[in-house]
C-alpha cells in the first residue's frame, strides 16, 4: 500500500542525458508518481546538487528524494539528509546512459528503448519510496538493557589475550577455564620459540606474566572448573548457565569468544611409526621430560642419539590431512633444548619440507649452524626396534634411495586436533569435506528440537539453545574458522567468535594476534547490538525484520533458512526472532510462503509494488521485459563496473536490487510473470564448496527455492527457461552482458509470456 | 568517507592508520565499527594496496575486489573514517596517547564531484608507466585506478601535469572537474596512537644476478603474473608470451627468489609456495596441456592450505622439484633455467617459454622508515610488543603474512587503538 509522501525527483542535466533522454517525458513520469518537485540539474551530484535538494526539503517538505545521476558507490559523500528523509540513488549512468546506445527519437513510442529505461528506473524507484518507511528499530521490539561484557571460553594463552584485550579496552570479562588452573597448554611449556629479534635463540615463555596480567585486571572475573551447561538469548543479552560443582550459575553476557584450544593428536594411532615401542615419546611427553629437567631414556641413561619424525599423523590423509603449522617449530626448539642440555647428543630430524615462515627462517638457520644436528628430508617408511635403539627407515630423500637412520630415542612430533572436534571422526569428515551450508540433515537436541546438522558431530561447548545446533558450525576438519579470507572473524553465530588454535593450528604468538582480533570483535558487537545496528557485512544497519506472527503457518521455512540460526521456533513450531542475532540479509523474508517477515524498508510488497510500477509494452510493440534480480553484494558492483566499461547491455532487462538472492520471495516471481515480464533472472554471488555469498548460503537457497519455482511454471504452461539463477564473482564483471543477452535470446525462441496483455 | 578537501584542516581523532591496503582499511573499518574516530591515510590514489592487484586469492581462487567492495560500503557511508588518499605522513610529534600527526595530502587535480571520463581520457596524447600493472603496460596521463576503485574518483598523474601537451589537452575537459593549479595541502590530526600499515613491496628481482629478471619480457615476477592473468590487466588476463604474443606451453616458477637468502631477503616470505601454486592453476586454467616446473626448497603450506598443495600435487601437469633455480638464459626456443639441487650441487637445465620468479615480501618499513622512533628488526620489519604501545605495526609491516592472517592481525590491531584512545 502505498504510503504518503512527499517526493522530490532530480535527473542530472549534462550532454548525455540530453542527447539521451526527453526532459519532458522524464517530466511526465515523475509527475504520473506524483512528485511535489521535479528537477534537471547540472552539476546534480556535488555539494551545490545537495544544497540545492536540501533547501527544496525545507521548502516543501519533502519526505523522499530520488535522485538520478550516477551510483551511490562512486559518490557516497553526497545526500545525506537524515534517517527521516529517504533518498534513493538511481545509477542513471551506469544502468542506462553508459551502458546502453541513445534512441534515434526518444520521443517515438515504437523506437525509444532507452528513454523507456530511464522512465522505468524512475517508476520503479519512485514506487519504492511510496512504499517504504524509515527503520524505526526502537518501535519495534521491546525495551531492552544489553550487557556489554565478554565472556571467554579457555584460559590458554588465546582466552588470556582475549580477556585481557577486551578489559583494558574497557569491558568487563568472565573468564571461562574447564581446568583448575590458567595456562592452557602453553604454561606447561617452559620455552618458547623466539618472536623478536635476533630471532635466533630460544626465549622463555611468557604465559606466567600474561597470567599475572589477566589476575590483576578488577574488570576480569576468572572462572577456574568451570564450563558451560547452556548459552540461550542472543547478542548483548546471552544468558549464560554456567557448571563449577555445585549449582549452576546464570549470568547474562553480551558477546562470546570461544578460545577453547587443541588436544593432541592420539598416538597411539601412530603404531607405524613406532609409537608404542620403547623411547618413543610424542613431542607433548618430551616435553614433560624437558619440564622435568632431564632425557632418559627407558633404562635411565641419557640418550647418545635424538630422532624426529616431523608430521607425525599431520599432512597424511588416514590420519590429520592438514600439515598442524608448529610442529617443525617445535622440533627445532627441542633440538635447542637438547643441546642446552646434552652436549654431545646428535639430533636427526626426519621431515617431508621444513616450514618456518617468516623470520622463523632465521631460528631454523641457527639450528642449521649446529653441526650436531642432521635434517633429512624423506618418508619414514618403517621404525622398528633394534637393540636397545630405534631403527628408521625413510625413502623417497634427495639422494633418491632408500637411508636408515638409528637412534635412542625417537620423537613423534604429532599435529593439533580443534577441542572443537570429536577426534574419532576427523579421517571420516575428510570424505564428506566441509559442513554444507545446505545440510538439511536434522537431529535432535537435548529440550527435544530440531536441529540443523554440521556442528552436531563435533564436541559440544558452548551448547546454545539455537534450533540450528549446540555450537559453531564447522569447516573441514572440525575447525570452527571463518570461511572467508578477508572476513577471518565471520561467523554464522552472531557475536560468537573463535580464537587461536581452535580455529586453525597456530603457534602461541599468532594465536596471542588472533585472539586480541577476536577481542575486537567481541567488543565491536556489544557496541553494535546496544545501537540496534548489524553486524558485518551489513554493518551499522538499523532495518529489522517483522514477523506478522498472526498469519503463520509454522511451516518453519524461515528458521530452517536463516543463516545465522536468529531464528528459534516455539513447540508449535512458530518462529521466535532474535533481533540481535539477525544480520539482515532477508533470507527468512525470501523464504516466508506468506509474505509475513518484511523489513521497514525491504519488503515483499514494495519489491513487487516496484515491478509493476510502468506500464508493460505490449506484445506486438516487440519490447520483451526481462526483470533481472541483482544481489547488491558482487553482482550489482560488477554490473556497474561493466557499464563504467561501457559495455552494452540489453535494453530489455529491469533491474531490482536486492540484499542477498537469498531474500527474493517466490511470490515476486509469480508476481513478476502475471506483471508480463516474459523472463525472470536472479544473479546472486558464486555458491558451492568455495561460496562467495557474503550470507553463506542465500544464494545456494535462492538456486534450491528456483528448482520449486519451475514446478509452478509447468503448471502456468509456461517454460521453465524463463527463470533463471546465475552466480557471478565480482570480477566477471565482464559477463554480464553476456548473461543478458542469452536470456534475450531465449525469451526470443520461446515467444512472449502469454500472460502479458491481460 | 573521503576527505571533504578543506585546504588546511585540523583533527581529532582516536587513531591514525597509516597505510590503505588491505591490512589498513581492516584495522579502520574495525576500529571504526568498534566507536573509534579513525584517520585512514594511503600514499596512493586509492584504497586497495597490493590486494587490488592479484587476480584471485588462494586457496579459495577468489577476487580481492569481492572483499574490497564489502570494505569499501563499510567505509562509505561511515562518517567515523576519515580517508585522506595521496596522502603521506610527514612528521610525528608527541608521544604515546598525545600525538600529533601532520600529513601531507598531495594534489588530485581533479575535483571530488567531477564526472567521469572514460570516452574523453582515451583523447589523452600522454602516457605513463602503469604502476598498477606493475610496468607491463602504459596507462594515460589521466585514468580511473581500477574498477572498483575506493575513493572513485578520477587521477591525474603528478608527473604529467606539467607537460605542455597535457595541459593543452586538458582545455578539452567536458566538465568543470579538472584543476592543474590545485596544491598540496596539509592536515594535522591530533590522535592517542598510530597503525602502521604500509605493508610490502615486492623484492627487486633485477638484483639477482643470473636471473636477467627486466632484460626479457618472458621472465616476469609473480606480481606481474597476476596482472597477466586478470581480466582487467593488460592482455585482458590471456596468458601470452609478453615477447611475441605467443602461447604459453611450458612455464617455471622459481621459489624463493630473493627469500631464504642472506644477500637478499634471508627471512622466508611466507606465502610465494602457496602463491605459486595457485598460478600453476592459472596456467593450467588456460593451457590445460602445458608444463608447470616449480623449484622449491621447502613447499611451505601451512594448516588447512595443505589441502590446497596436495590437490595439486597431484596433478601431472604440475611437477615439483627440490632444488633452486639459480639462472635463467635466453636461447633458442625459450629460455634455459638451471636449477640446483641444494643437497647435492647437481645441476639441471630446463627450457621453458616462460619464467616466474617468486619474489618475497620486502617490509615497505625496510627503506622507508616511519618519521619516528619505532622499533624495527635487522631486516626491516617493525617489532611486535605484546602490549599496547603508542605506535604499533599491522599485518606485513610485522612480518610476512597471508591475507587471512593479515587480516587476524589488522583486527587486534583495532584494539590496541581502543586501548590507547581510552587509556589517554
Amino acid at each position: 500500500m502505498a504510503l504518503d509522501v512527499k517526493l522530490g525527483v532530480y535527473v542530472v542535466k549534462d550532454k548525455e542525458t540530453e542527447e539521451y533522454l526527453s526532459i519532458d517525458r522524464m517530466e511526465e513520469a515523475a509527475k504520473e508518481e506524483k512528485a511535489v518537485v521535479f528537477k534537471m540539474v547540472e552539476n546534480l551530484t556535488s555539494p551545490e546538487g545537495e544544497e540545492l535538494i536540501r533547501k527544496d526539503i525545507e521548502e516543501h517538505g519533502l519526505d523522499r528524494i530520488l535522485v538520478m545521476d550516477r551510483s551511490y558507490r562512486a559518490y557516497p559523500q553526497y545526500f545525506d539528509f537524515g534517517t527521516e528523509i529517504l533518498v534513493e540513488r538511481v545509477p542513471l549512468k551506469e544502468w542506462v546512459i553508459w551502458s546502453h546506445d541513445p534512441d534515434d527519437d526518444p520521443d517515438d513510442e515504437d523506437e525509444n528503448h532507452t528513454q523507456r529505461i530511464a522512465e522505468d528506473y524512475l517508476h520503479m524507484f519512485a514506487v519504492r519510496l511510496q512504499n517504504i518507511k524509515p527503520p524505526k528499530p526502537e518501535e519495534l521490539k521491546e525495551p531492552i538493557t544489553y550487557a556489554k561484557n565478554v565472556l571467554v571460553l579457555g584460559g590458554g594463552v588465546a582466552g588470556l589475550r582475549s580477556a585481557l584485550d577486551a578489559a583494558l579496552a574497557g569491558y568487563e570479562v568472565e573468564l571461562v577455564e574447564k581446568e583448575a588452573q590458567l595456562g592452557g597448554w602453553a604454561a606447561k611449556f617452559g620455552k618458547s620459540f623466539p618472536t623478536r629479534p635476533p630471532y635466533d635463540k630460544l626465549v622463555n615463555s611468557n604465559v606466567s606474566e600474561l597470567i599475572e596480567k589477566v589476575m590483576g585486571n578488577d574488570k576480569i572475573n576468572v572462572r577456574l572448573s568451570t564450563t558451560v551447561k547452556k548459552i540461550t538469548g542472543a547478542p548483548g543479552r546471552f544468558m549464560v548457565n554456567l557448571q563449577n560443582g555445585g549449582e549452576p550459575e546464570e549470568i547474562k553476557i553480551g558477546s562470546v569468544i570461544q578460545a577453547t584450544g587443541w588436544k593432541p593428536y592420539d598416538a597411539t594411532k601412530l603404531g607405524h611409526l613406532g609409537y608404542g615401542e620403547k623411547n618413543v615419546v610424542t613431542n607433548i611427553q618430551f616435553e614433560e621430560m624437558l619440564s622435568s629437567g632431564a632425557i632418559k631414556l627407558d633404562n635411565g641413561s641419557a640418550p647418545k642419539s635424538i630422532a624426529f619424525i616431523q608430521c607425525a599423523g599431520s599432512r597424511d590423509k588416514d590420519h590429520l590431512p592438514y600439515c598442524s603449522a608448529v610442529c617443525c617449530r617445535a622440533s627445532l626448539k627441542h633440538a635447542m633444548q637438547i643441546r642446552e642440555l646434552m652436549p654431545d647428543t646428535k639430533v636427526y630430524i626426519l621431515y617431508k619440507d621444513i616450514r618456518s615462515p617468516g623470520q622463523y627462517e632465521l631460528f631454523y638457520q641457527a639450528a642449521q649452524n649446529d653441526p650436531g644436528f642432521f635434517f633429512t628430508k624423506g618418508e619414514v617408511v618403517n621404525v622398528a626396534a633394534n637393540g636397545g635403539g630405534l631403527k628408521i627407515d625413510l625413502d623417497e630423500t634427495l639422494l633418491g634411495d632408500q637411508i636408515t637412520v638409528e637412534a635412542d630415542m625417537l620423537v613423534l612430533a604429532t599435529g593439533m586436533v580443534p577441542t572443537t572436534k570429536v577426534e574419532d571422526t576427523v579421517a571420516a569428515t575428510v570424505e564428506g569435506g566441509e559442513s554444507k551450508p545446505d545440510a538439511k540433515v536434522e537431529e535432535t537436541t537435548e529440550d527435544g528440537k530440531k536441529a540443523a546438522s554440521g556442528a552436531e558431530k563435533g564436541a559440544k561447548i558452548l551448547n546454545l539453545t539455537y534450533r540450528q545446533g549446540t555450537d559453531l558450525p564447522t569447516l573441514k576438519y572440525g575447525f570452527p574458522d571463518s570461511h572467508f579470507i578477508c572476513f577471518p572473524y565471520e561467523t554464522r553465530r552472531s557475536a560468537i567468535f573463535a580464537a587461536g588454535c581452535v580455529r586453525a593450528p597456530m603457534d602461541t604468538a599468532q594465536a596471542a594476534n588472533d585472539a586480541a582480533g577476536a577481542a575486537l570483535k567481541a567488543v565491536q558487537a556489544v557496541e553494535l547490538v546496544e545501537q540496534n545496528r548489524a553486524l558485518h557485512p551489513r554493518s551499522r544497519d538499523l532495518s529489522w525484520p517483522n514477523f506478522y506472527l498472526s498469519r503463520c503457518t509454522q511451516c518453519k521455512r524461515c528458521t530452517e533458512d536463516c543463516p545465522f540460526g536468529a531464528l528459534d521456533e516455539d513447540v508449535k513450531g512458530t518462529p521466535k526472532p532474535n533481533t540481535e542475532r539477525c544480520r539482515r540479509c532477508g533470507t527468512c523474508m525470501g523464504a516466508c510462503p506468506e509474505r509475513i517477515i518484511n523489513f521497514e524498508n525491504y519488503s515483499v510488497p514494495s519489491g513487487s509494488a516496484m515491478m509493476k510500477a510502468f506500464e508493460m509494452p505490449e506484445e506486438d510493440m516487440e519490447m520483451p521485459r526481462i526483470l533481472a534480480f541483482v544481489c547488491e553484494n558482487d553482482a550489482l558492483p560488477a554490473l556497474e563496473m561493466a557499464a563504467q566499461k561501457r559495455m552494452k547491455f540489453s535494453s530489455n532487462v529491469r533491474i531490482i536490487p536486492v540484499r542477498c538472492l537469498g531474500s527474493v520471495n517466490l511470490v515476486w516471481i509469480t508476481n513478476a510473470l502475471d506483471a508480463g515480464y516474459d523472463a525472470i533472472m536472479l544473479i546472486g554471488c558464486k555458491h558451492g564448496d568455495d561460496y562467495q555469498c557474503h550470507f553463506v548460503r542465500g544464494s545456494e537457497l535462492a538456486e534450491y527455492r528456483m528448482g520449486n519455482v519451475q514446478e509452478k511454471l509447468k503448471q502456468m504452461s509456461l517454460e521453465e527457461e524463463r527463470v533463471q539463477t546465475y552466480s557471478i564473482a565480482i570480477d566477471e564483471w565482464h559477463k554480464i552482458p553476456g548473461l543478458f543477452e542469452a536470456m534475450d535470446e531465449t525469451v526470443e525462441e520461446v515467444g512472449a509470456n502469454p500472460f502479458k496483455d491481460f | 568517507m573521503p576527505d571533504n578537501g578543506a585546504a588546511e584542516s585540523r583533527l581529532k581523532a582516536g587513531v591514525v592508520v597509516v597505510g590503505g591496503g588491505i591490512a589498513g582499511i581492516t584495522t579502520a573499518v574495525e576500529a571504526s565499527e568498534a566507536g573509534l574516530d579513525v584517520v585512514l591515510v594511503e600514499r596512493e590514489a586509492t584504497l586497495g594496496g597490493r590486494v587490488a592487484r592479484l587476480n584471485h586469492y588462494f586457496p579459495k581462487m577468489c577476487p580481492p575486489s569481492c572483499g574490497l567492495e564489502i570494505n569499501f560500503r563499510r567505509l562509505r557511508d561511515n562518517e567515523k573514517v576519515e580517508i585522506y588518499t595521496l596522502s603521506e605522513v610527514e612528521k610525528i610529534e608527541g608521544s604515546e596517547g598525545n600525538y600529533t600527526v601532520t600529513i601531507k595530502v598531495n594534489p588530485r587535480y581533479v575535483k571530488p564531484w567531477a564526472g567521469d571520463y572514460t570516452e574523453w581520457a582515451k583523447t589523452c596524447p600522454v602516457e605513463v608507466e602503469d604502476d598498477f600493472n606493475y610496468g607491463l603496460c602504459k596507462r594515460k596521463g589521466l585514468y580511473f585506478p581500477f574498477e572498483n576503485a575506493y575513493p572513485s574518483q578520477w587521477i591525474i598523474d603528478a608527473s604529467v601535469v606539467n607537460d605542455p601537451k597535457f595541459q593543452e589537452w586538458v582545455k578539452e575537459c567536458p566538465d568543470n572537474g579538472i584543476d592543474l593549479t590545485e596544491q598540496s595541502r596539509t592536515v594535522v590530526v591530533e590522535c592517542a596512537s598510530i597503525a602502521w600499515a604500509t605493508g610490502w613491496k615486492p623484492y627487486d628481482a633485477s638484483k639477482i644476478d643470473l636471473l636477467n629478471y627486466g632484460k626479457h619480457p618472458d621472465i616476469v615476477t609473480n606480481v606481474q603474473m597476476e596482472r597477466l592473468c586478470s581480466h582487467a590487466g593488460p592482455t585482458g588476463g590471456k596468458l601470452v608470451k609478453l615477447s611475441d604474443g605467443g602461447e604459453v606451453k611450458s612455464v617455471a616458477f622459481l621459489q624463493c627468489t630473493g627469500s631464504r637468502d642472506e644477500n637478499h631477503l634471508p627471512f622466508c616470505s611466507g606465502v610465494c609456495c602457496t602463491a605459486s601454486l595457485k598460478q600453476a592453476s592459472y596456467v593450467l586454467d588456460q593451457y590445460p596441456d602445458a608444463d608447470v616446473h616449480m623449484f622449491y626448497i621447502d613447499v611451505r603450506t601451512p594448516g588447512r592450505l595443505e589441502d590446497f598443495y596436495q590437490e595439486r600435487q597431484a596433478i601431472e601437469k604440475i611437477q615439483l622439484h627440490r632444488g633452486k633455480g639459480i639462472k635463467v638464459d635466453p636461447v633458442d626456443g625459450g629460455l634455459e633455467v638451471t636449477a640446483e639441487n641444494t643437497l647435492t650441487g647437481e645441476l639441471k637445465k630446463y627450457t621453458v617459454d616462460l619464467v616466474v620468479l617468486a619474489t618475497g615480501m620486502e617490509p615497505a618499513t625496510r627503506t622507508e622508515k616511519p618519521p619516528i622512533d619505532a622499533e624495527l628488526d635487522e631486516l626491516g620489519f617493525m617489532v611486535q610488543n605484546d602490549d599496547a604501545s603508542g605506535i604499533y605495526g599491522v599485518g606485513t609491516t610485522v612480518r610476512p603474512l597471508g591475507v587471512a592472517e593479515t587480516l587476524q592481525d589488522a583486527t587486534g590491531a583495532a584494539i590496541k587503538a581502543l586501548h590507547m584512545a581510552r587509556r589517554s
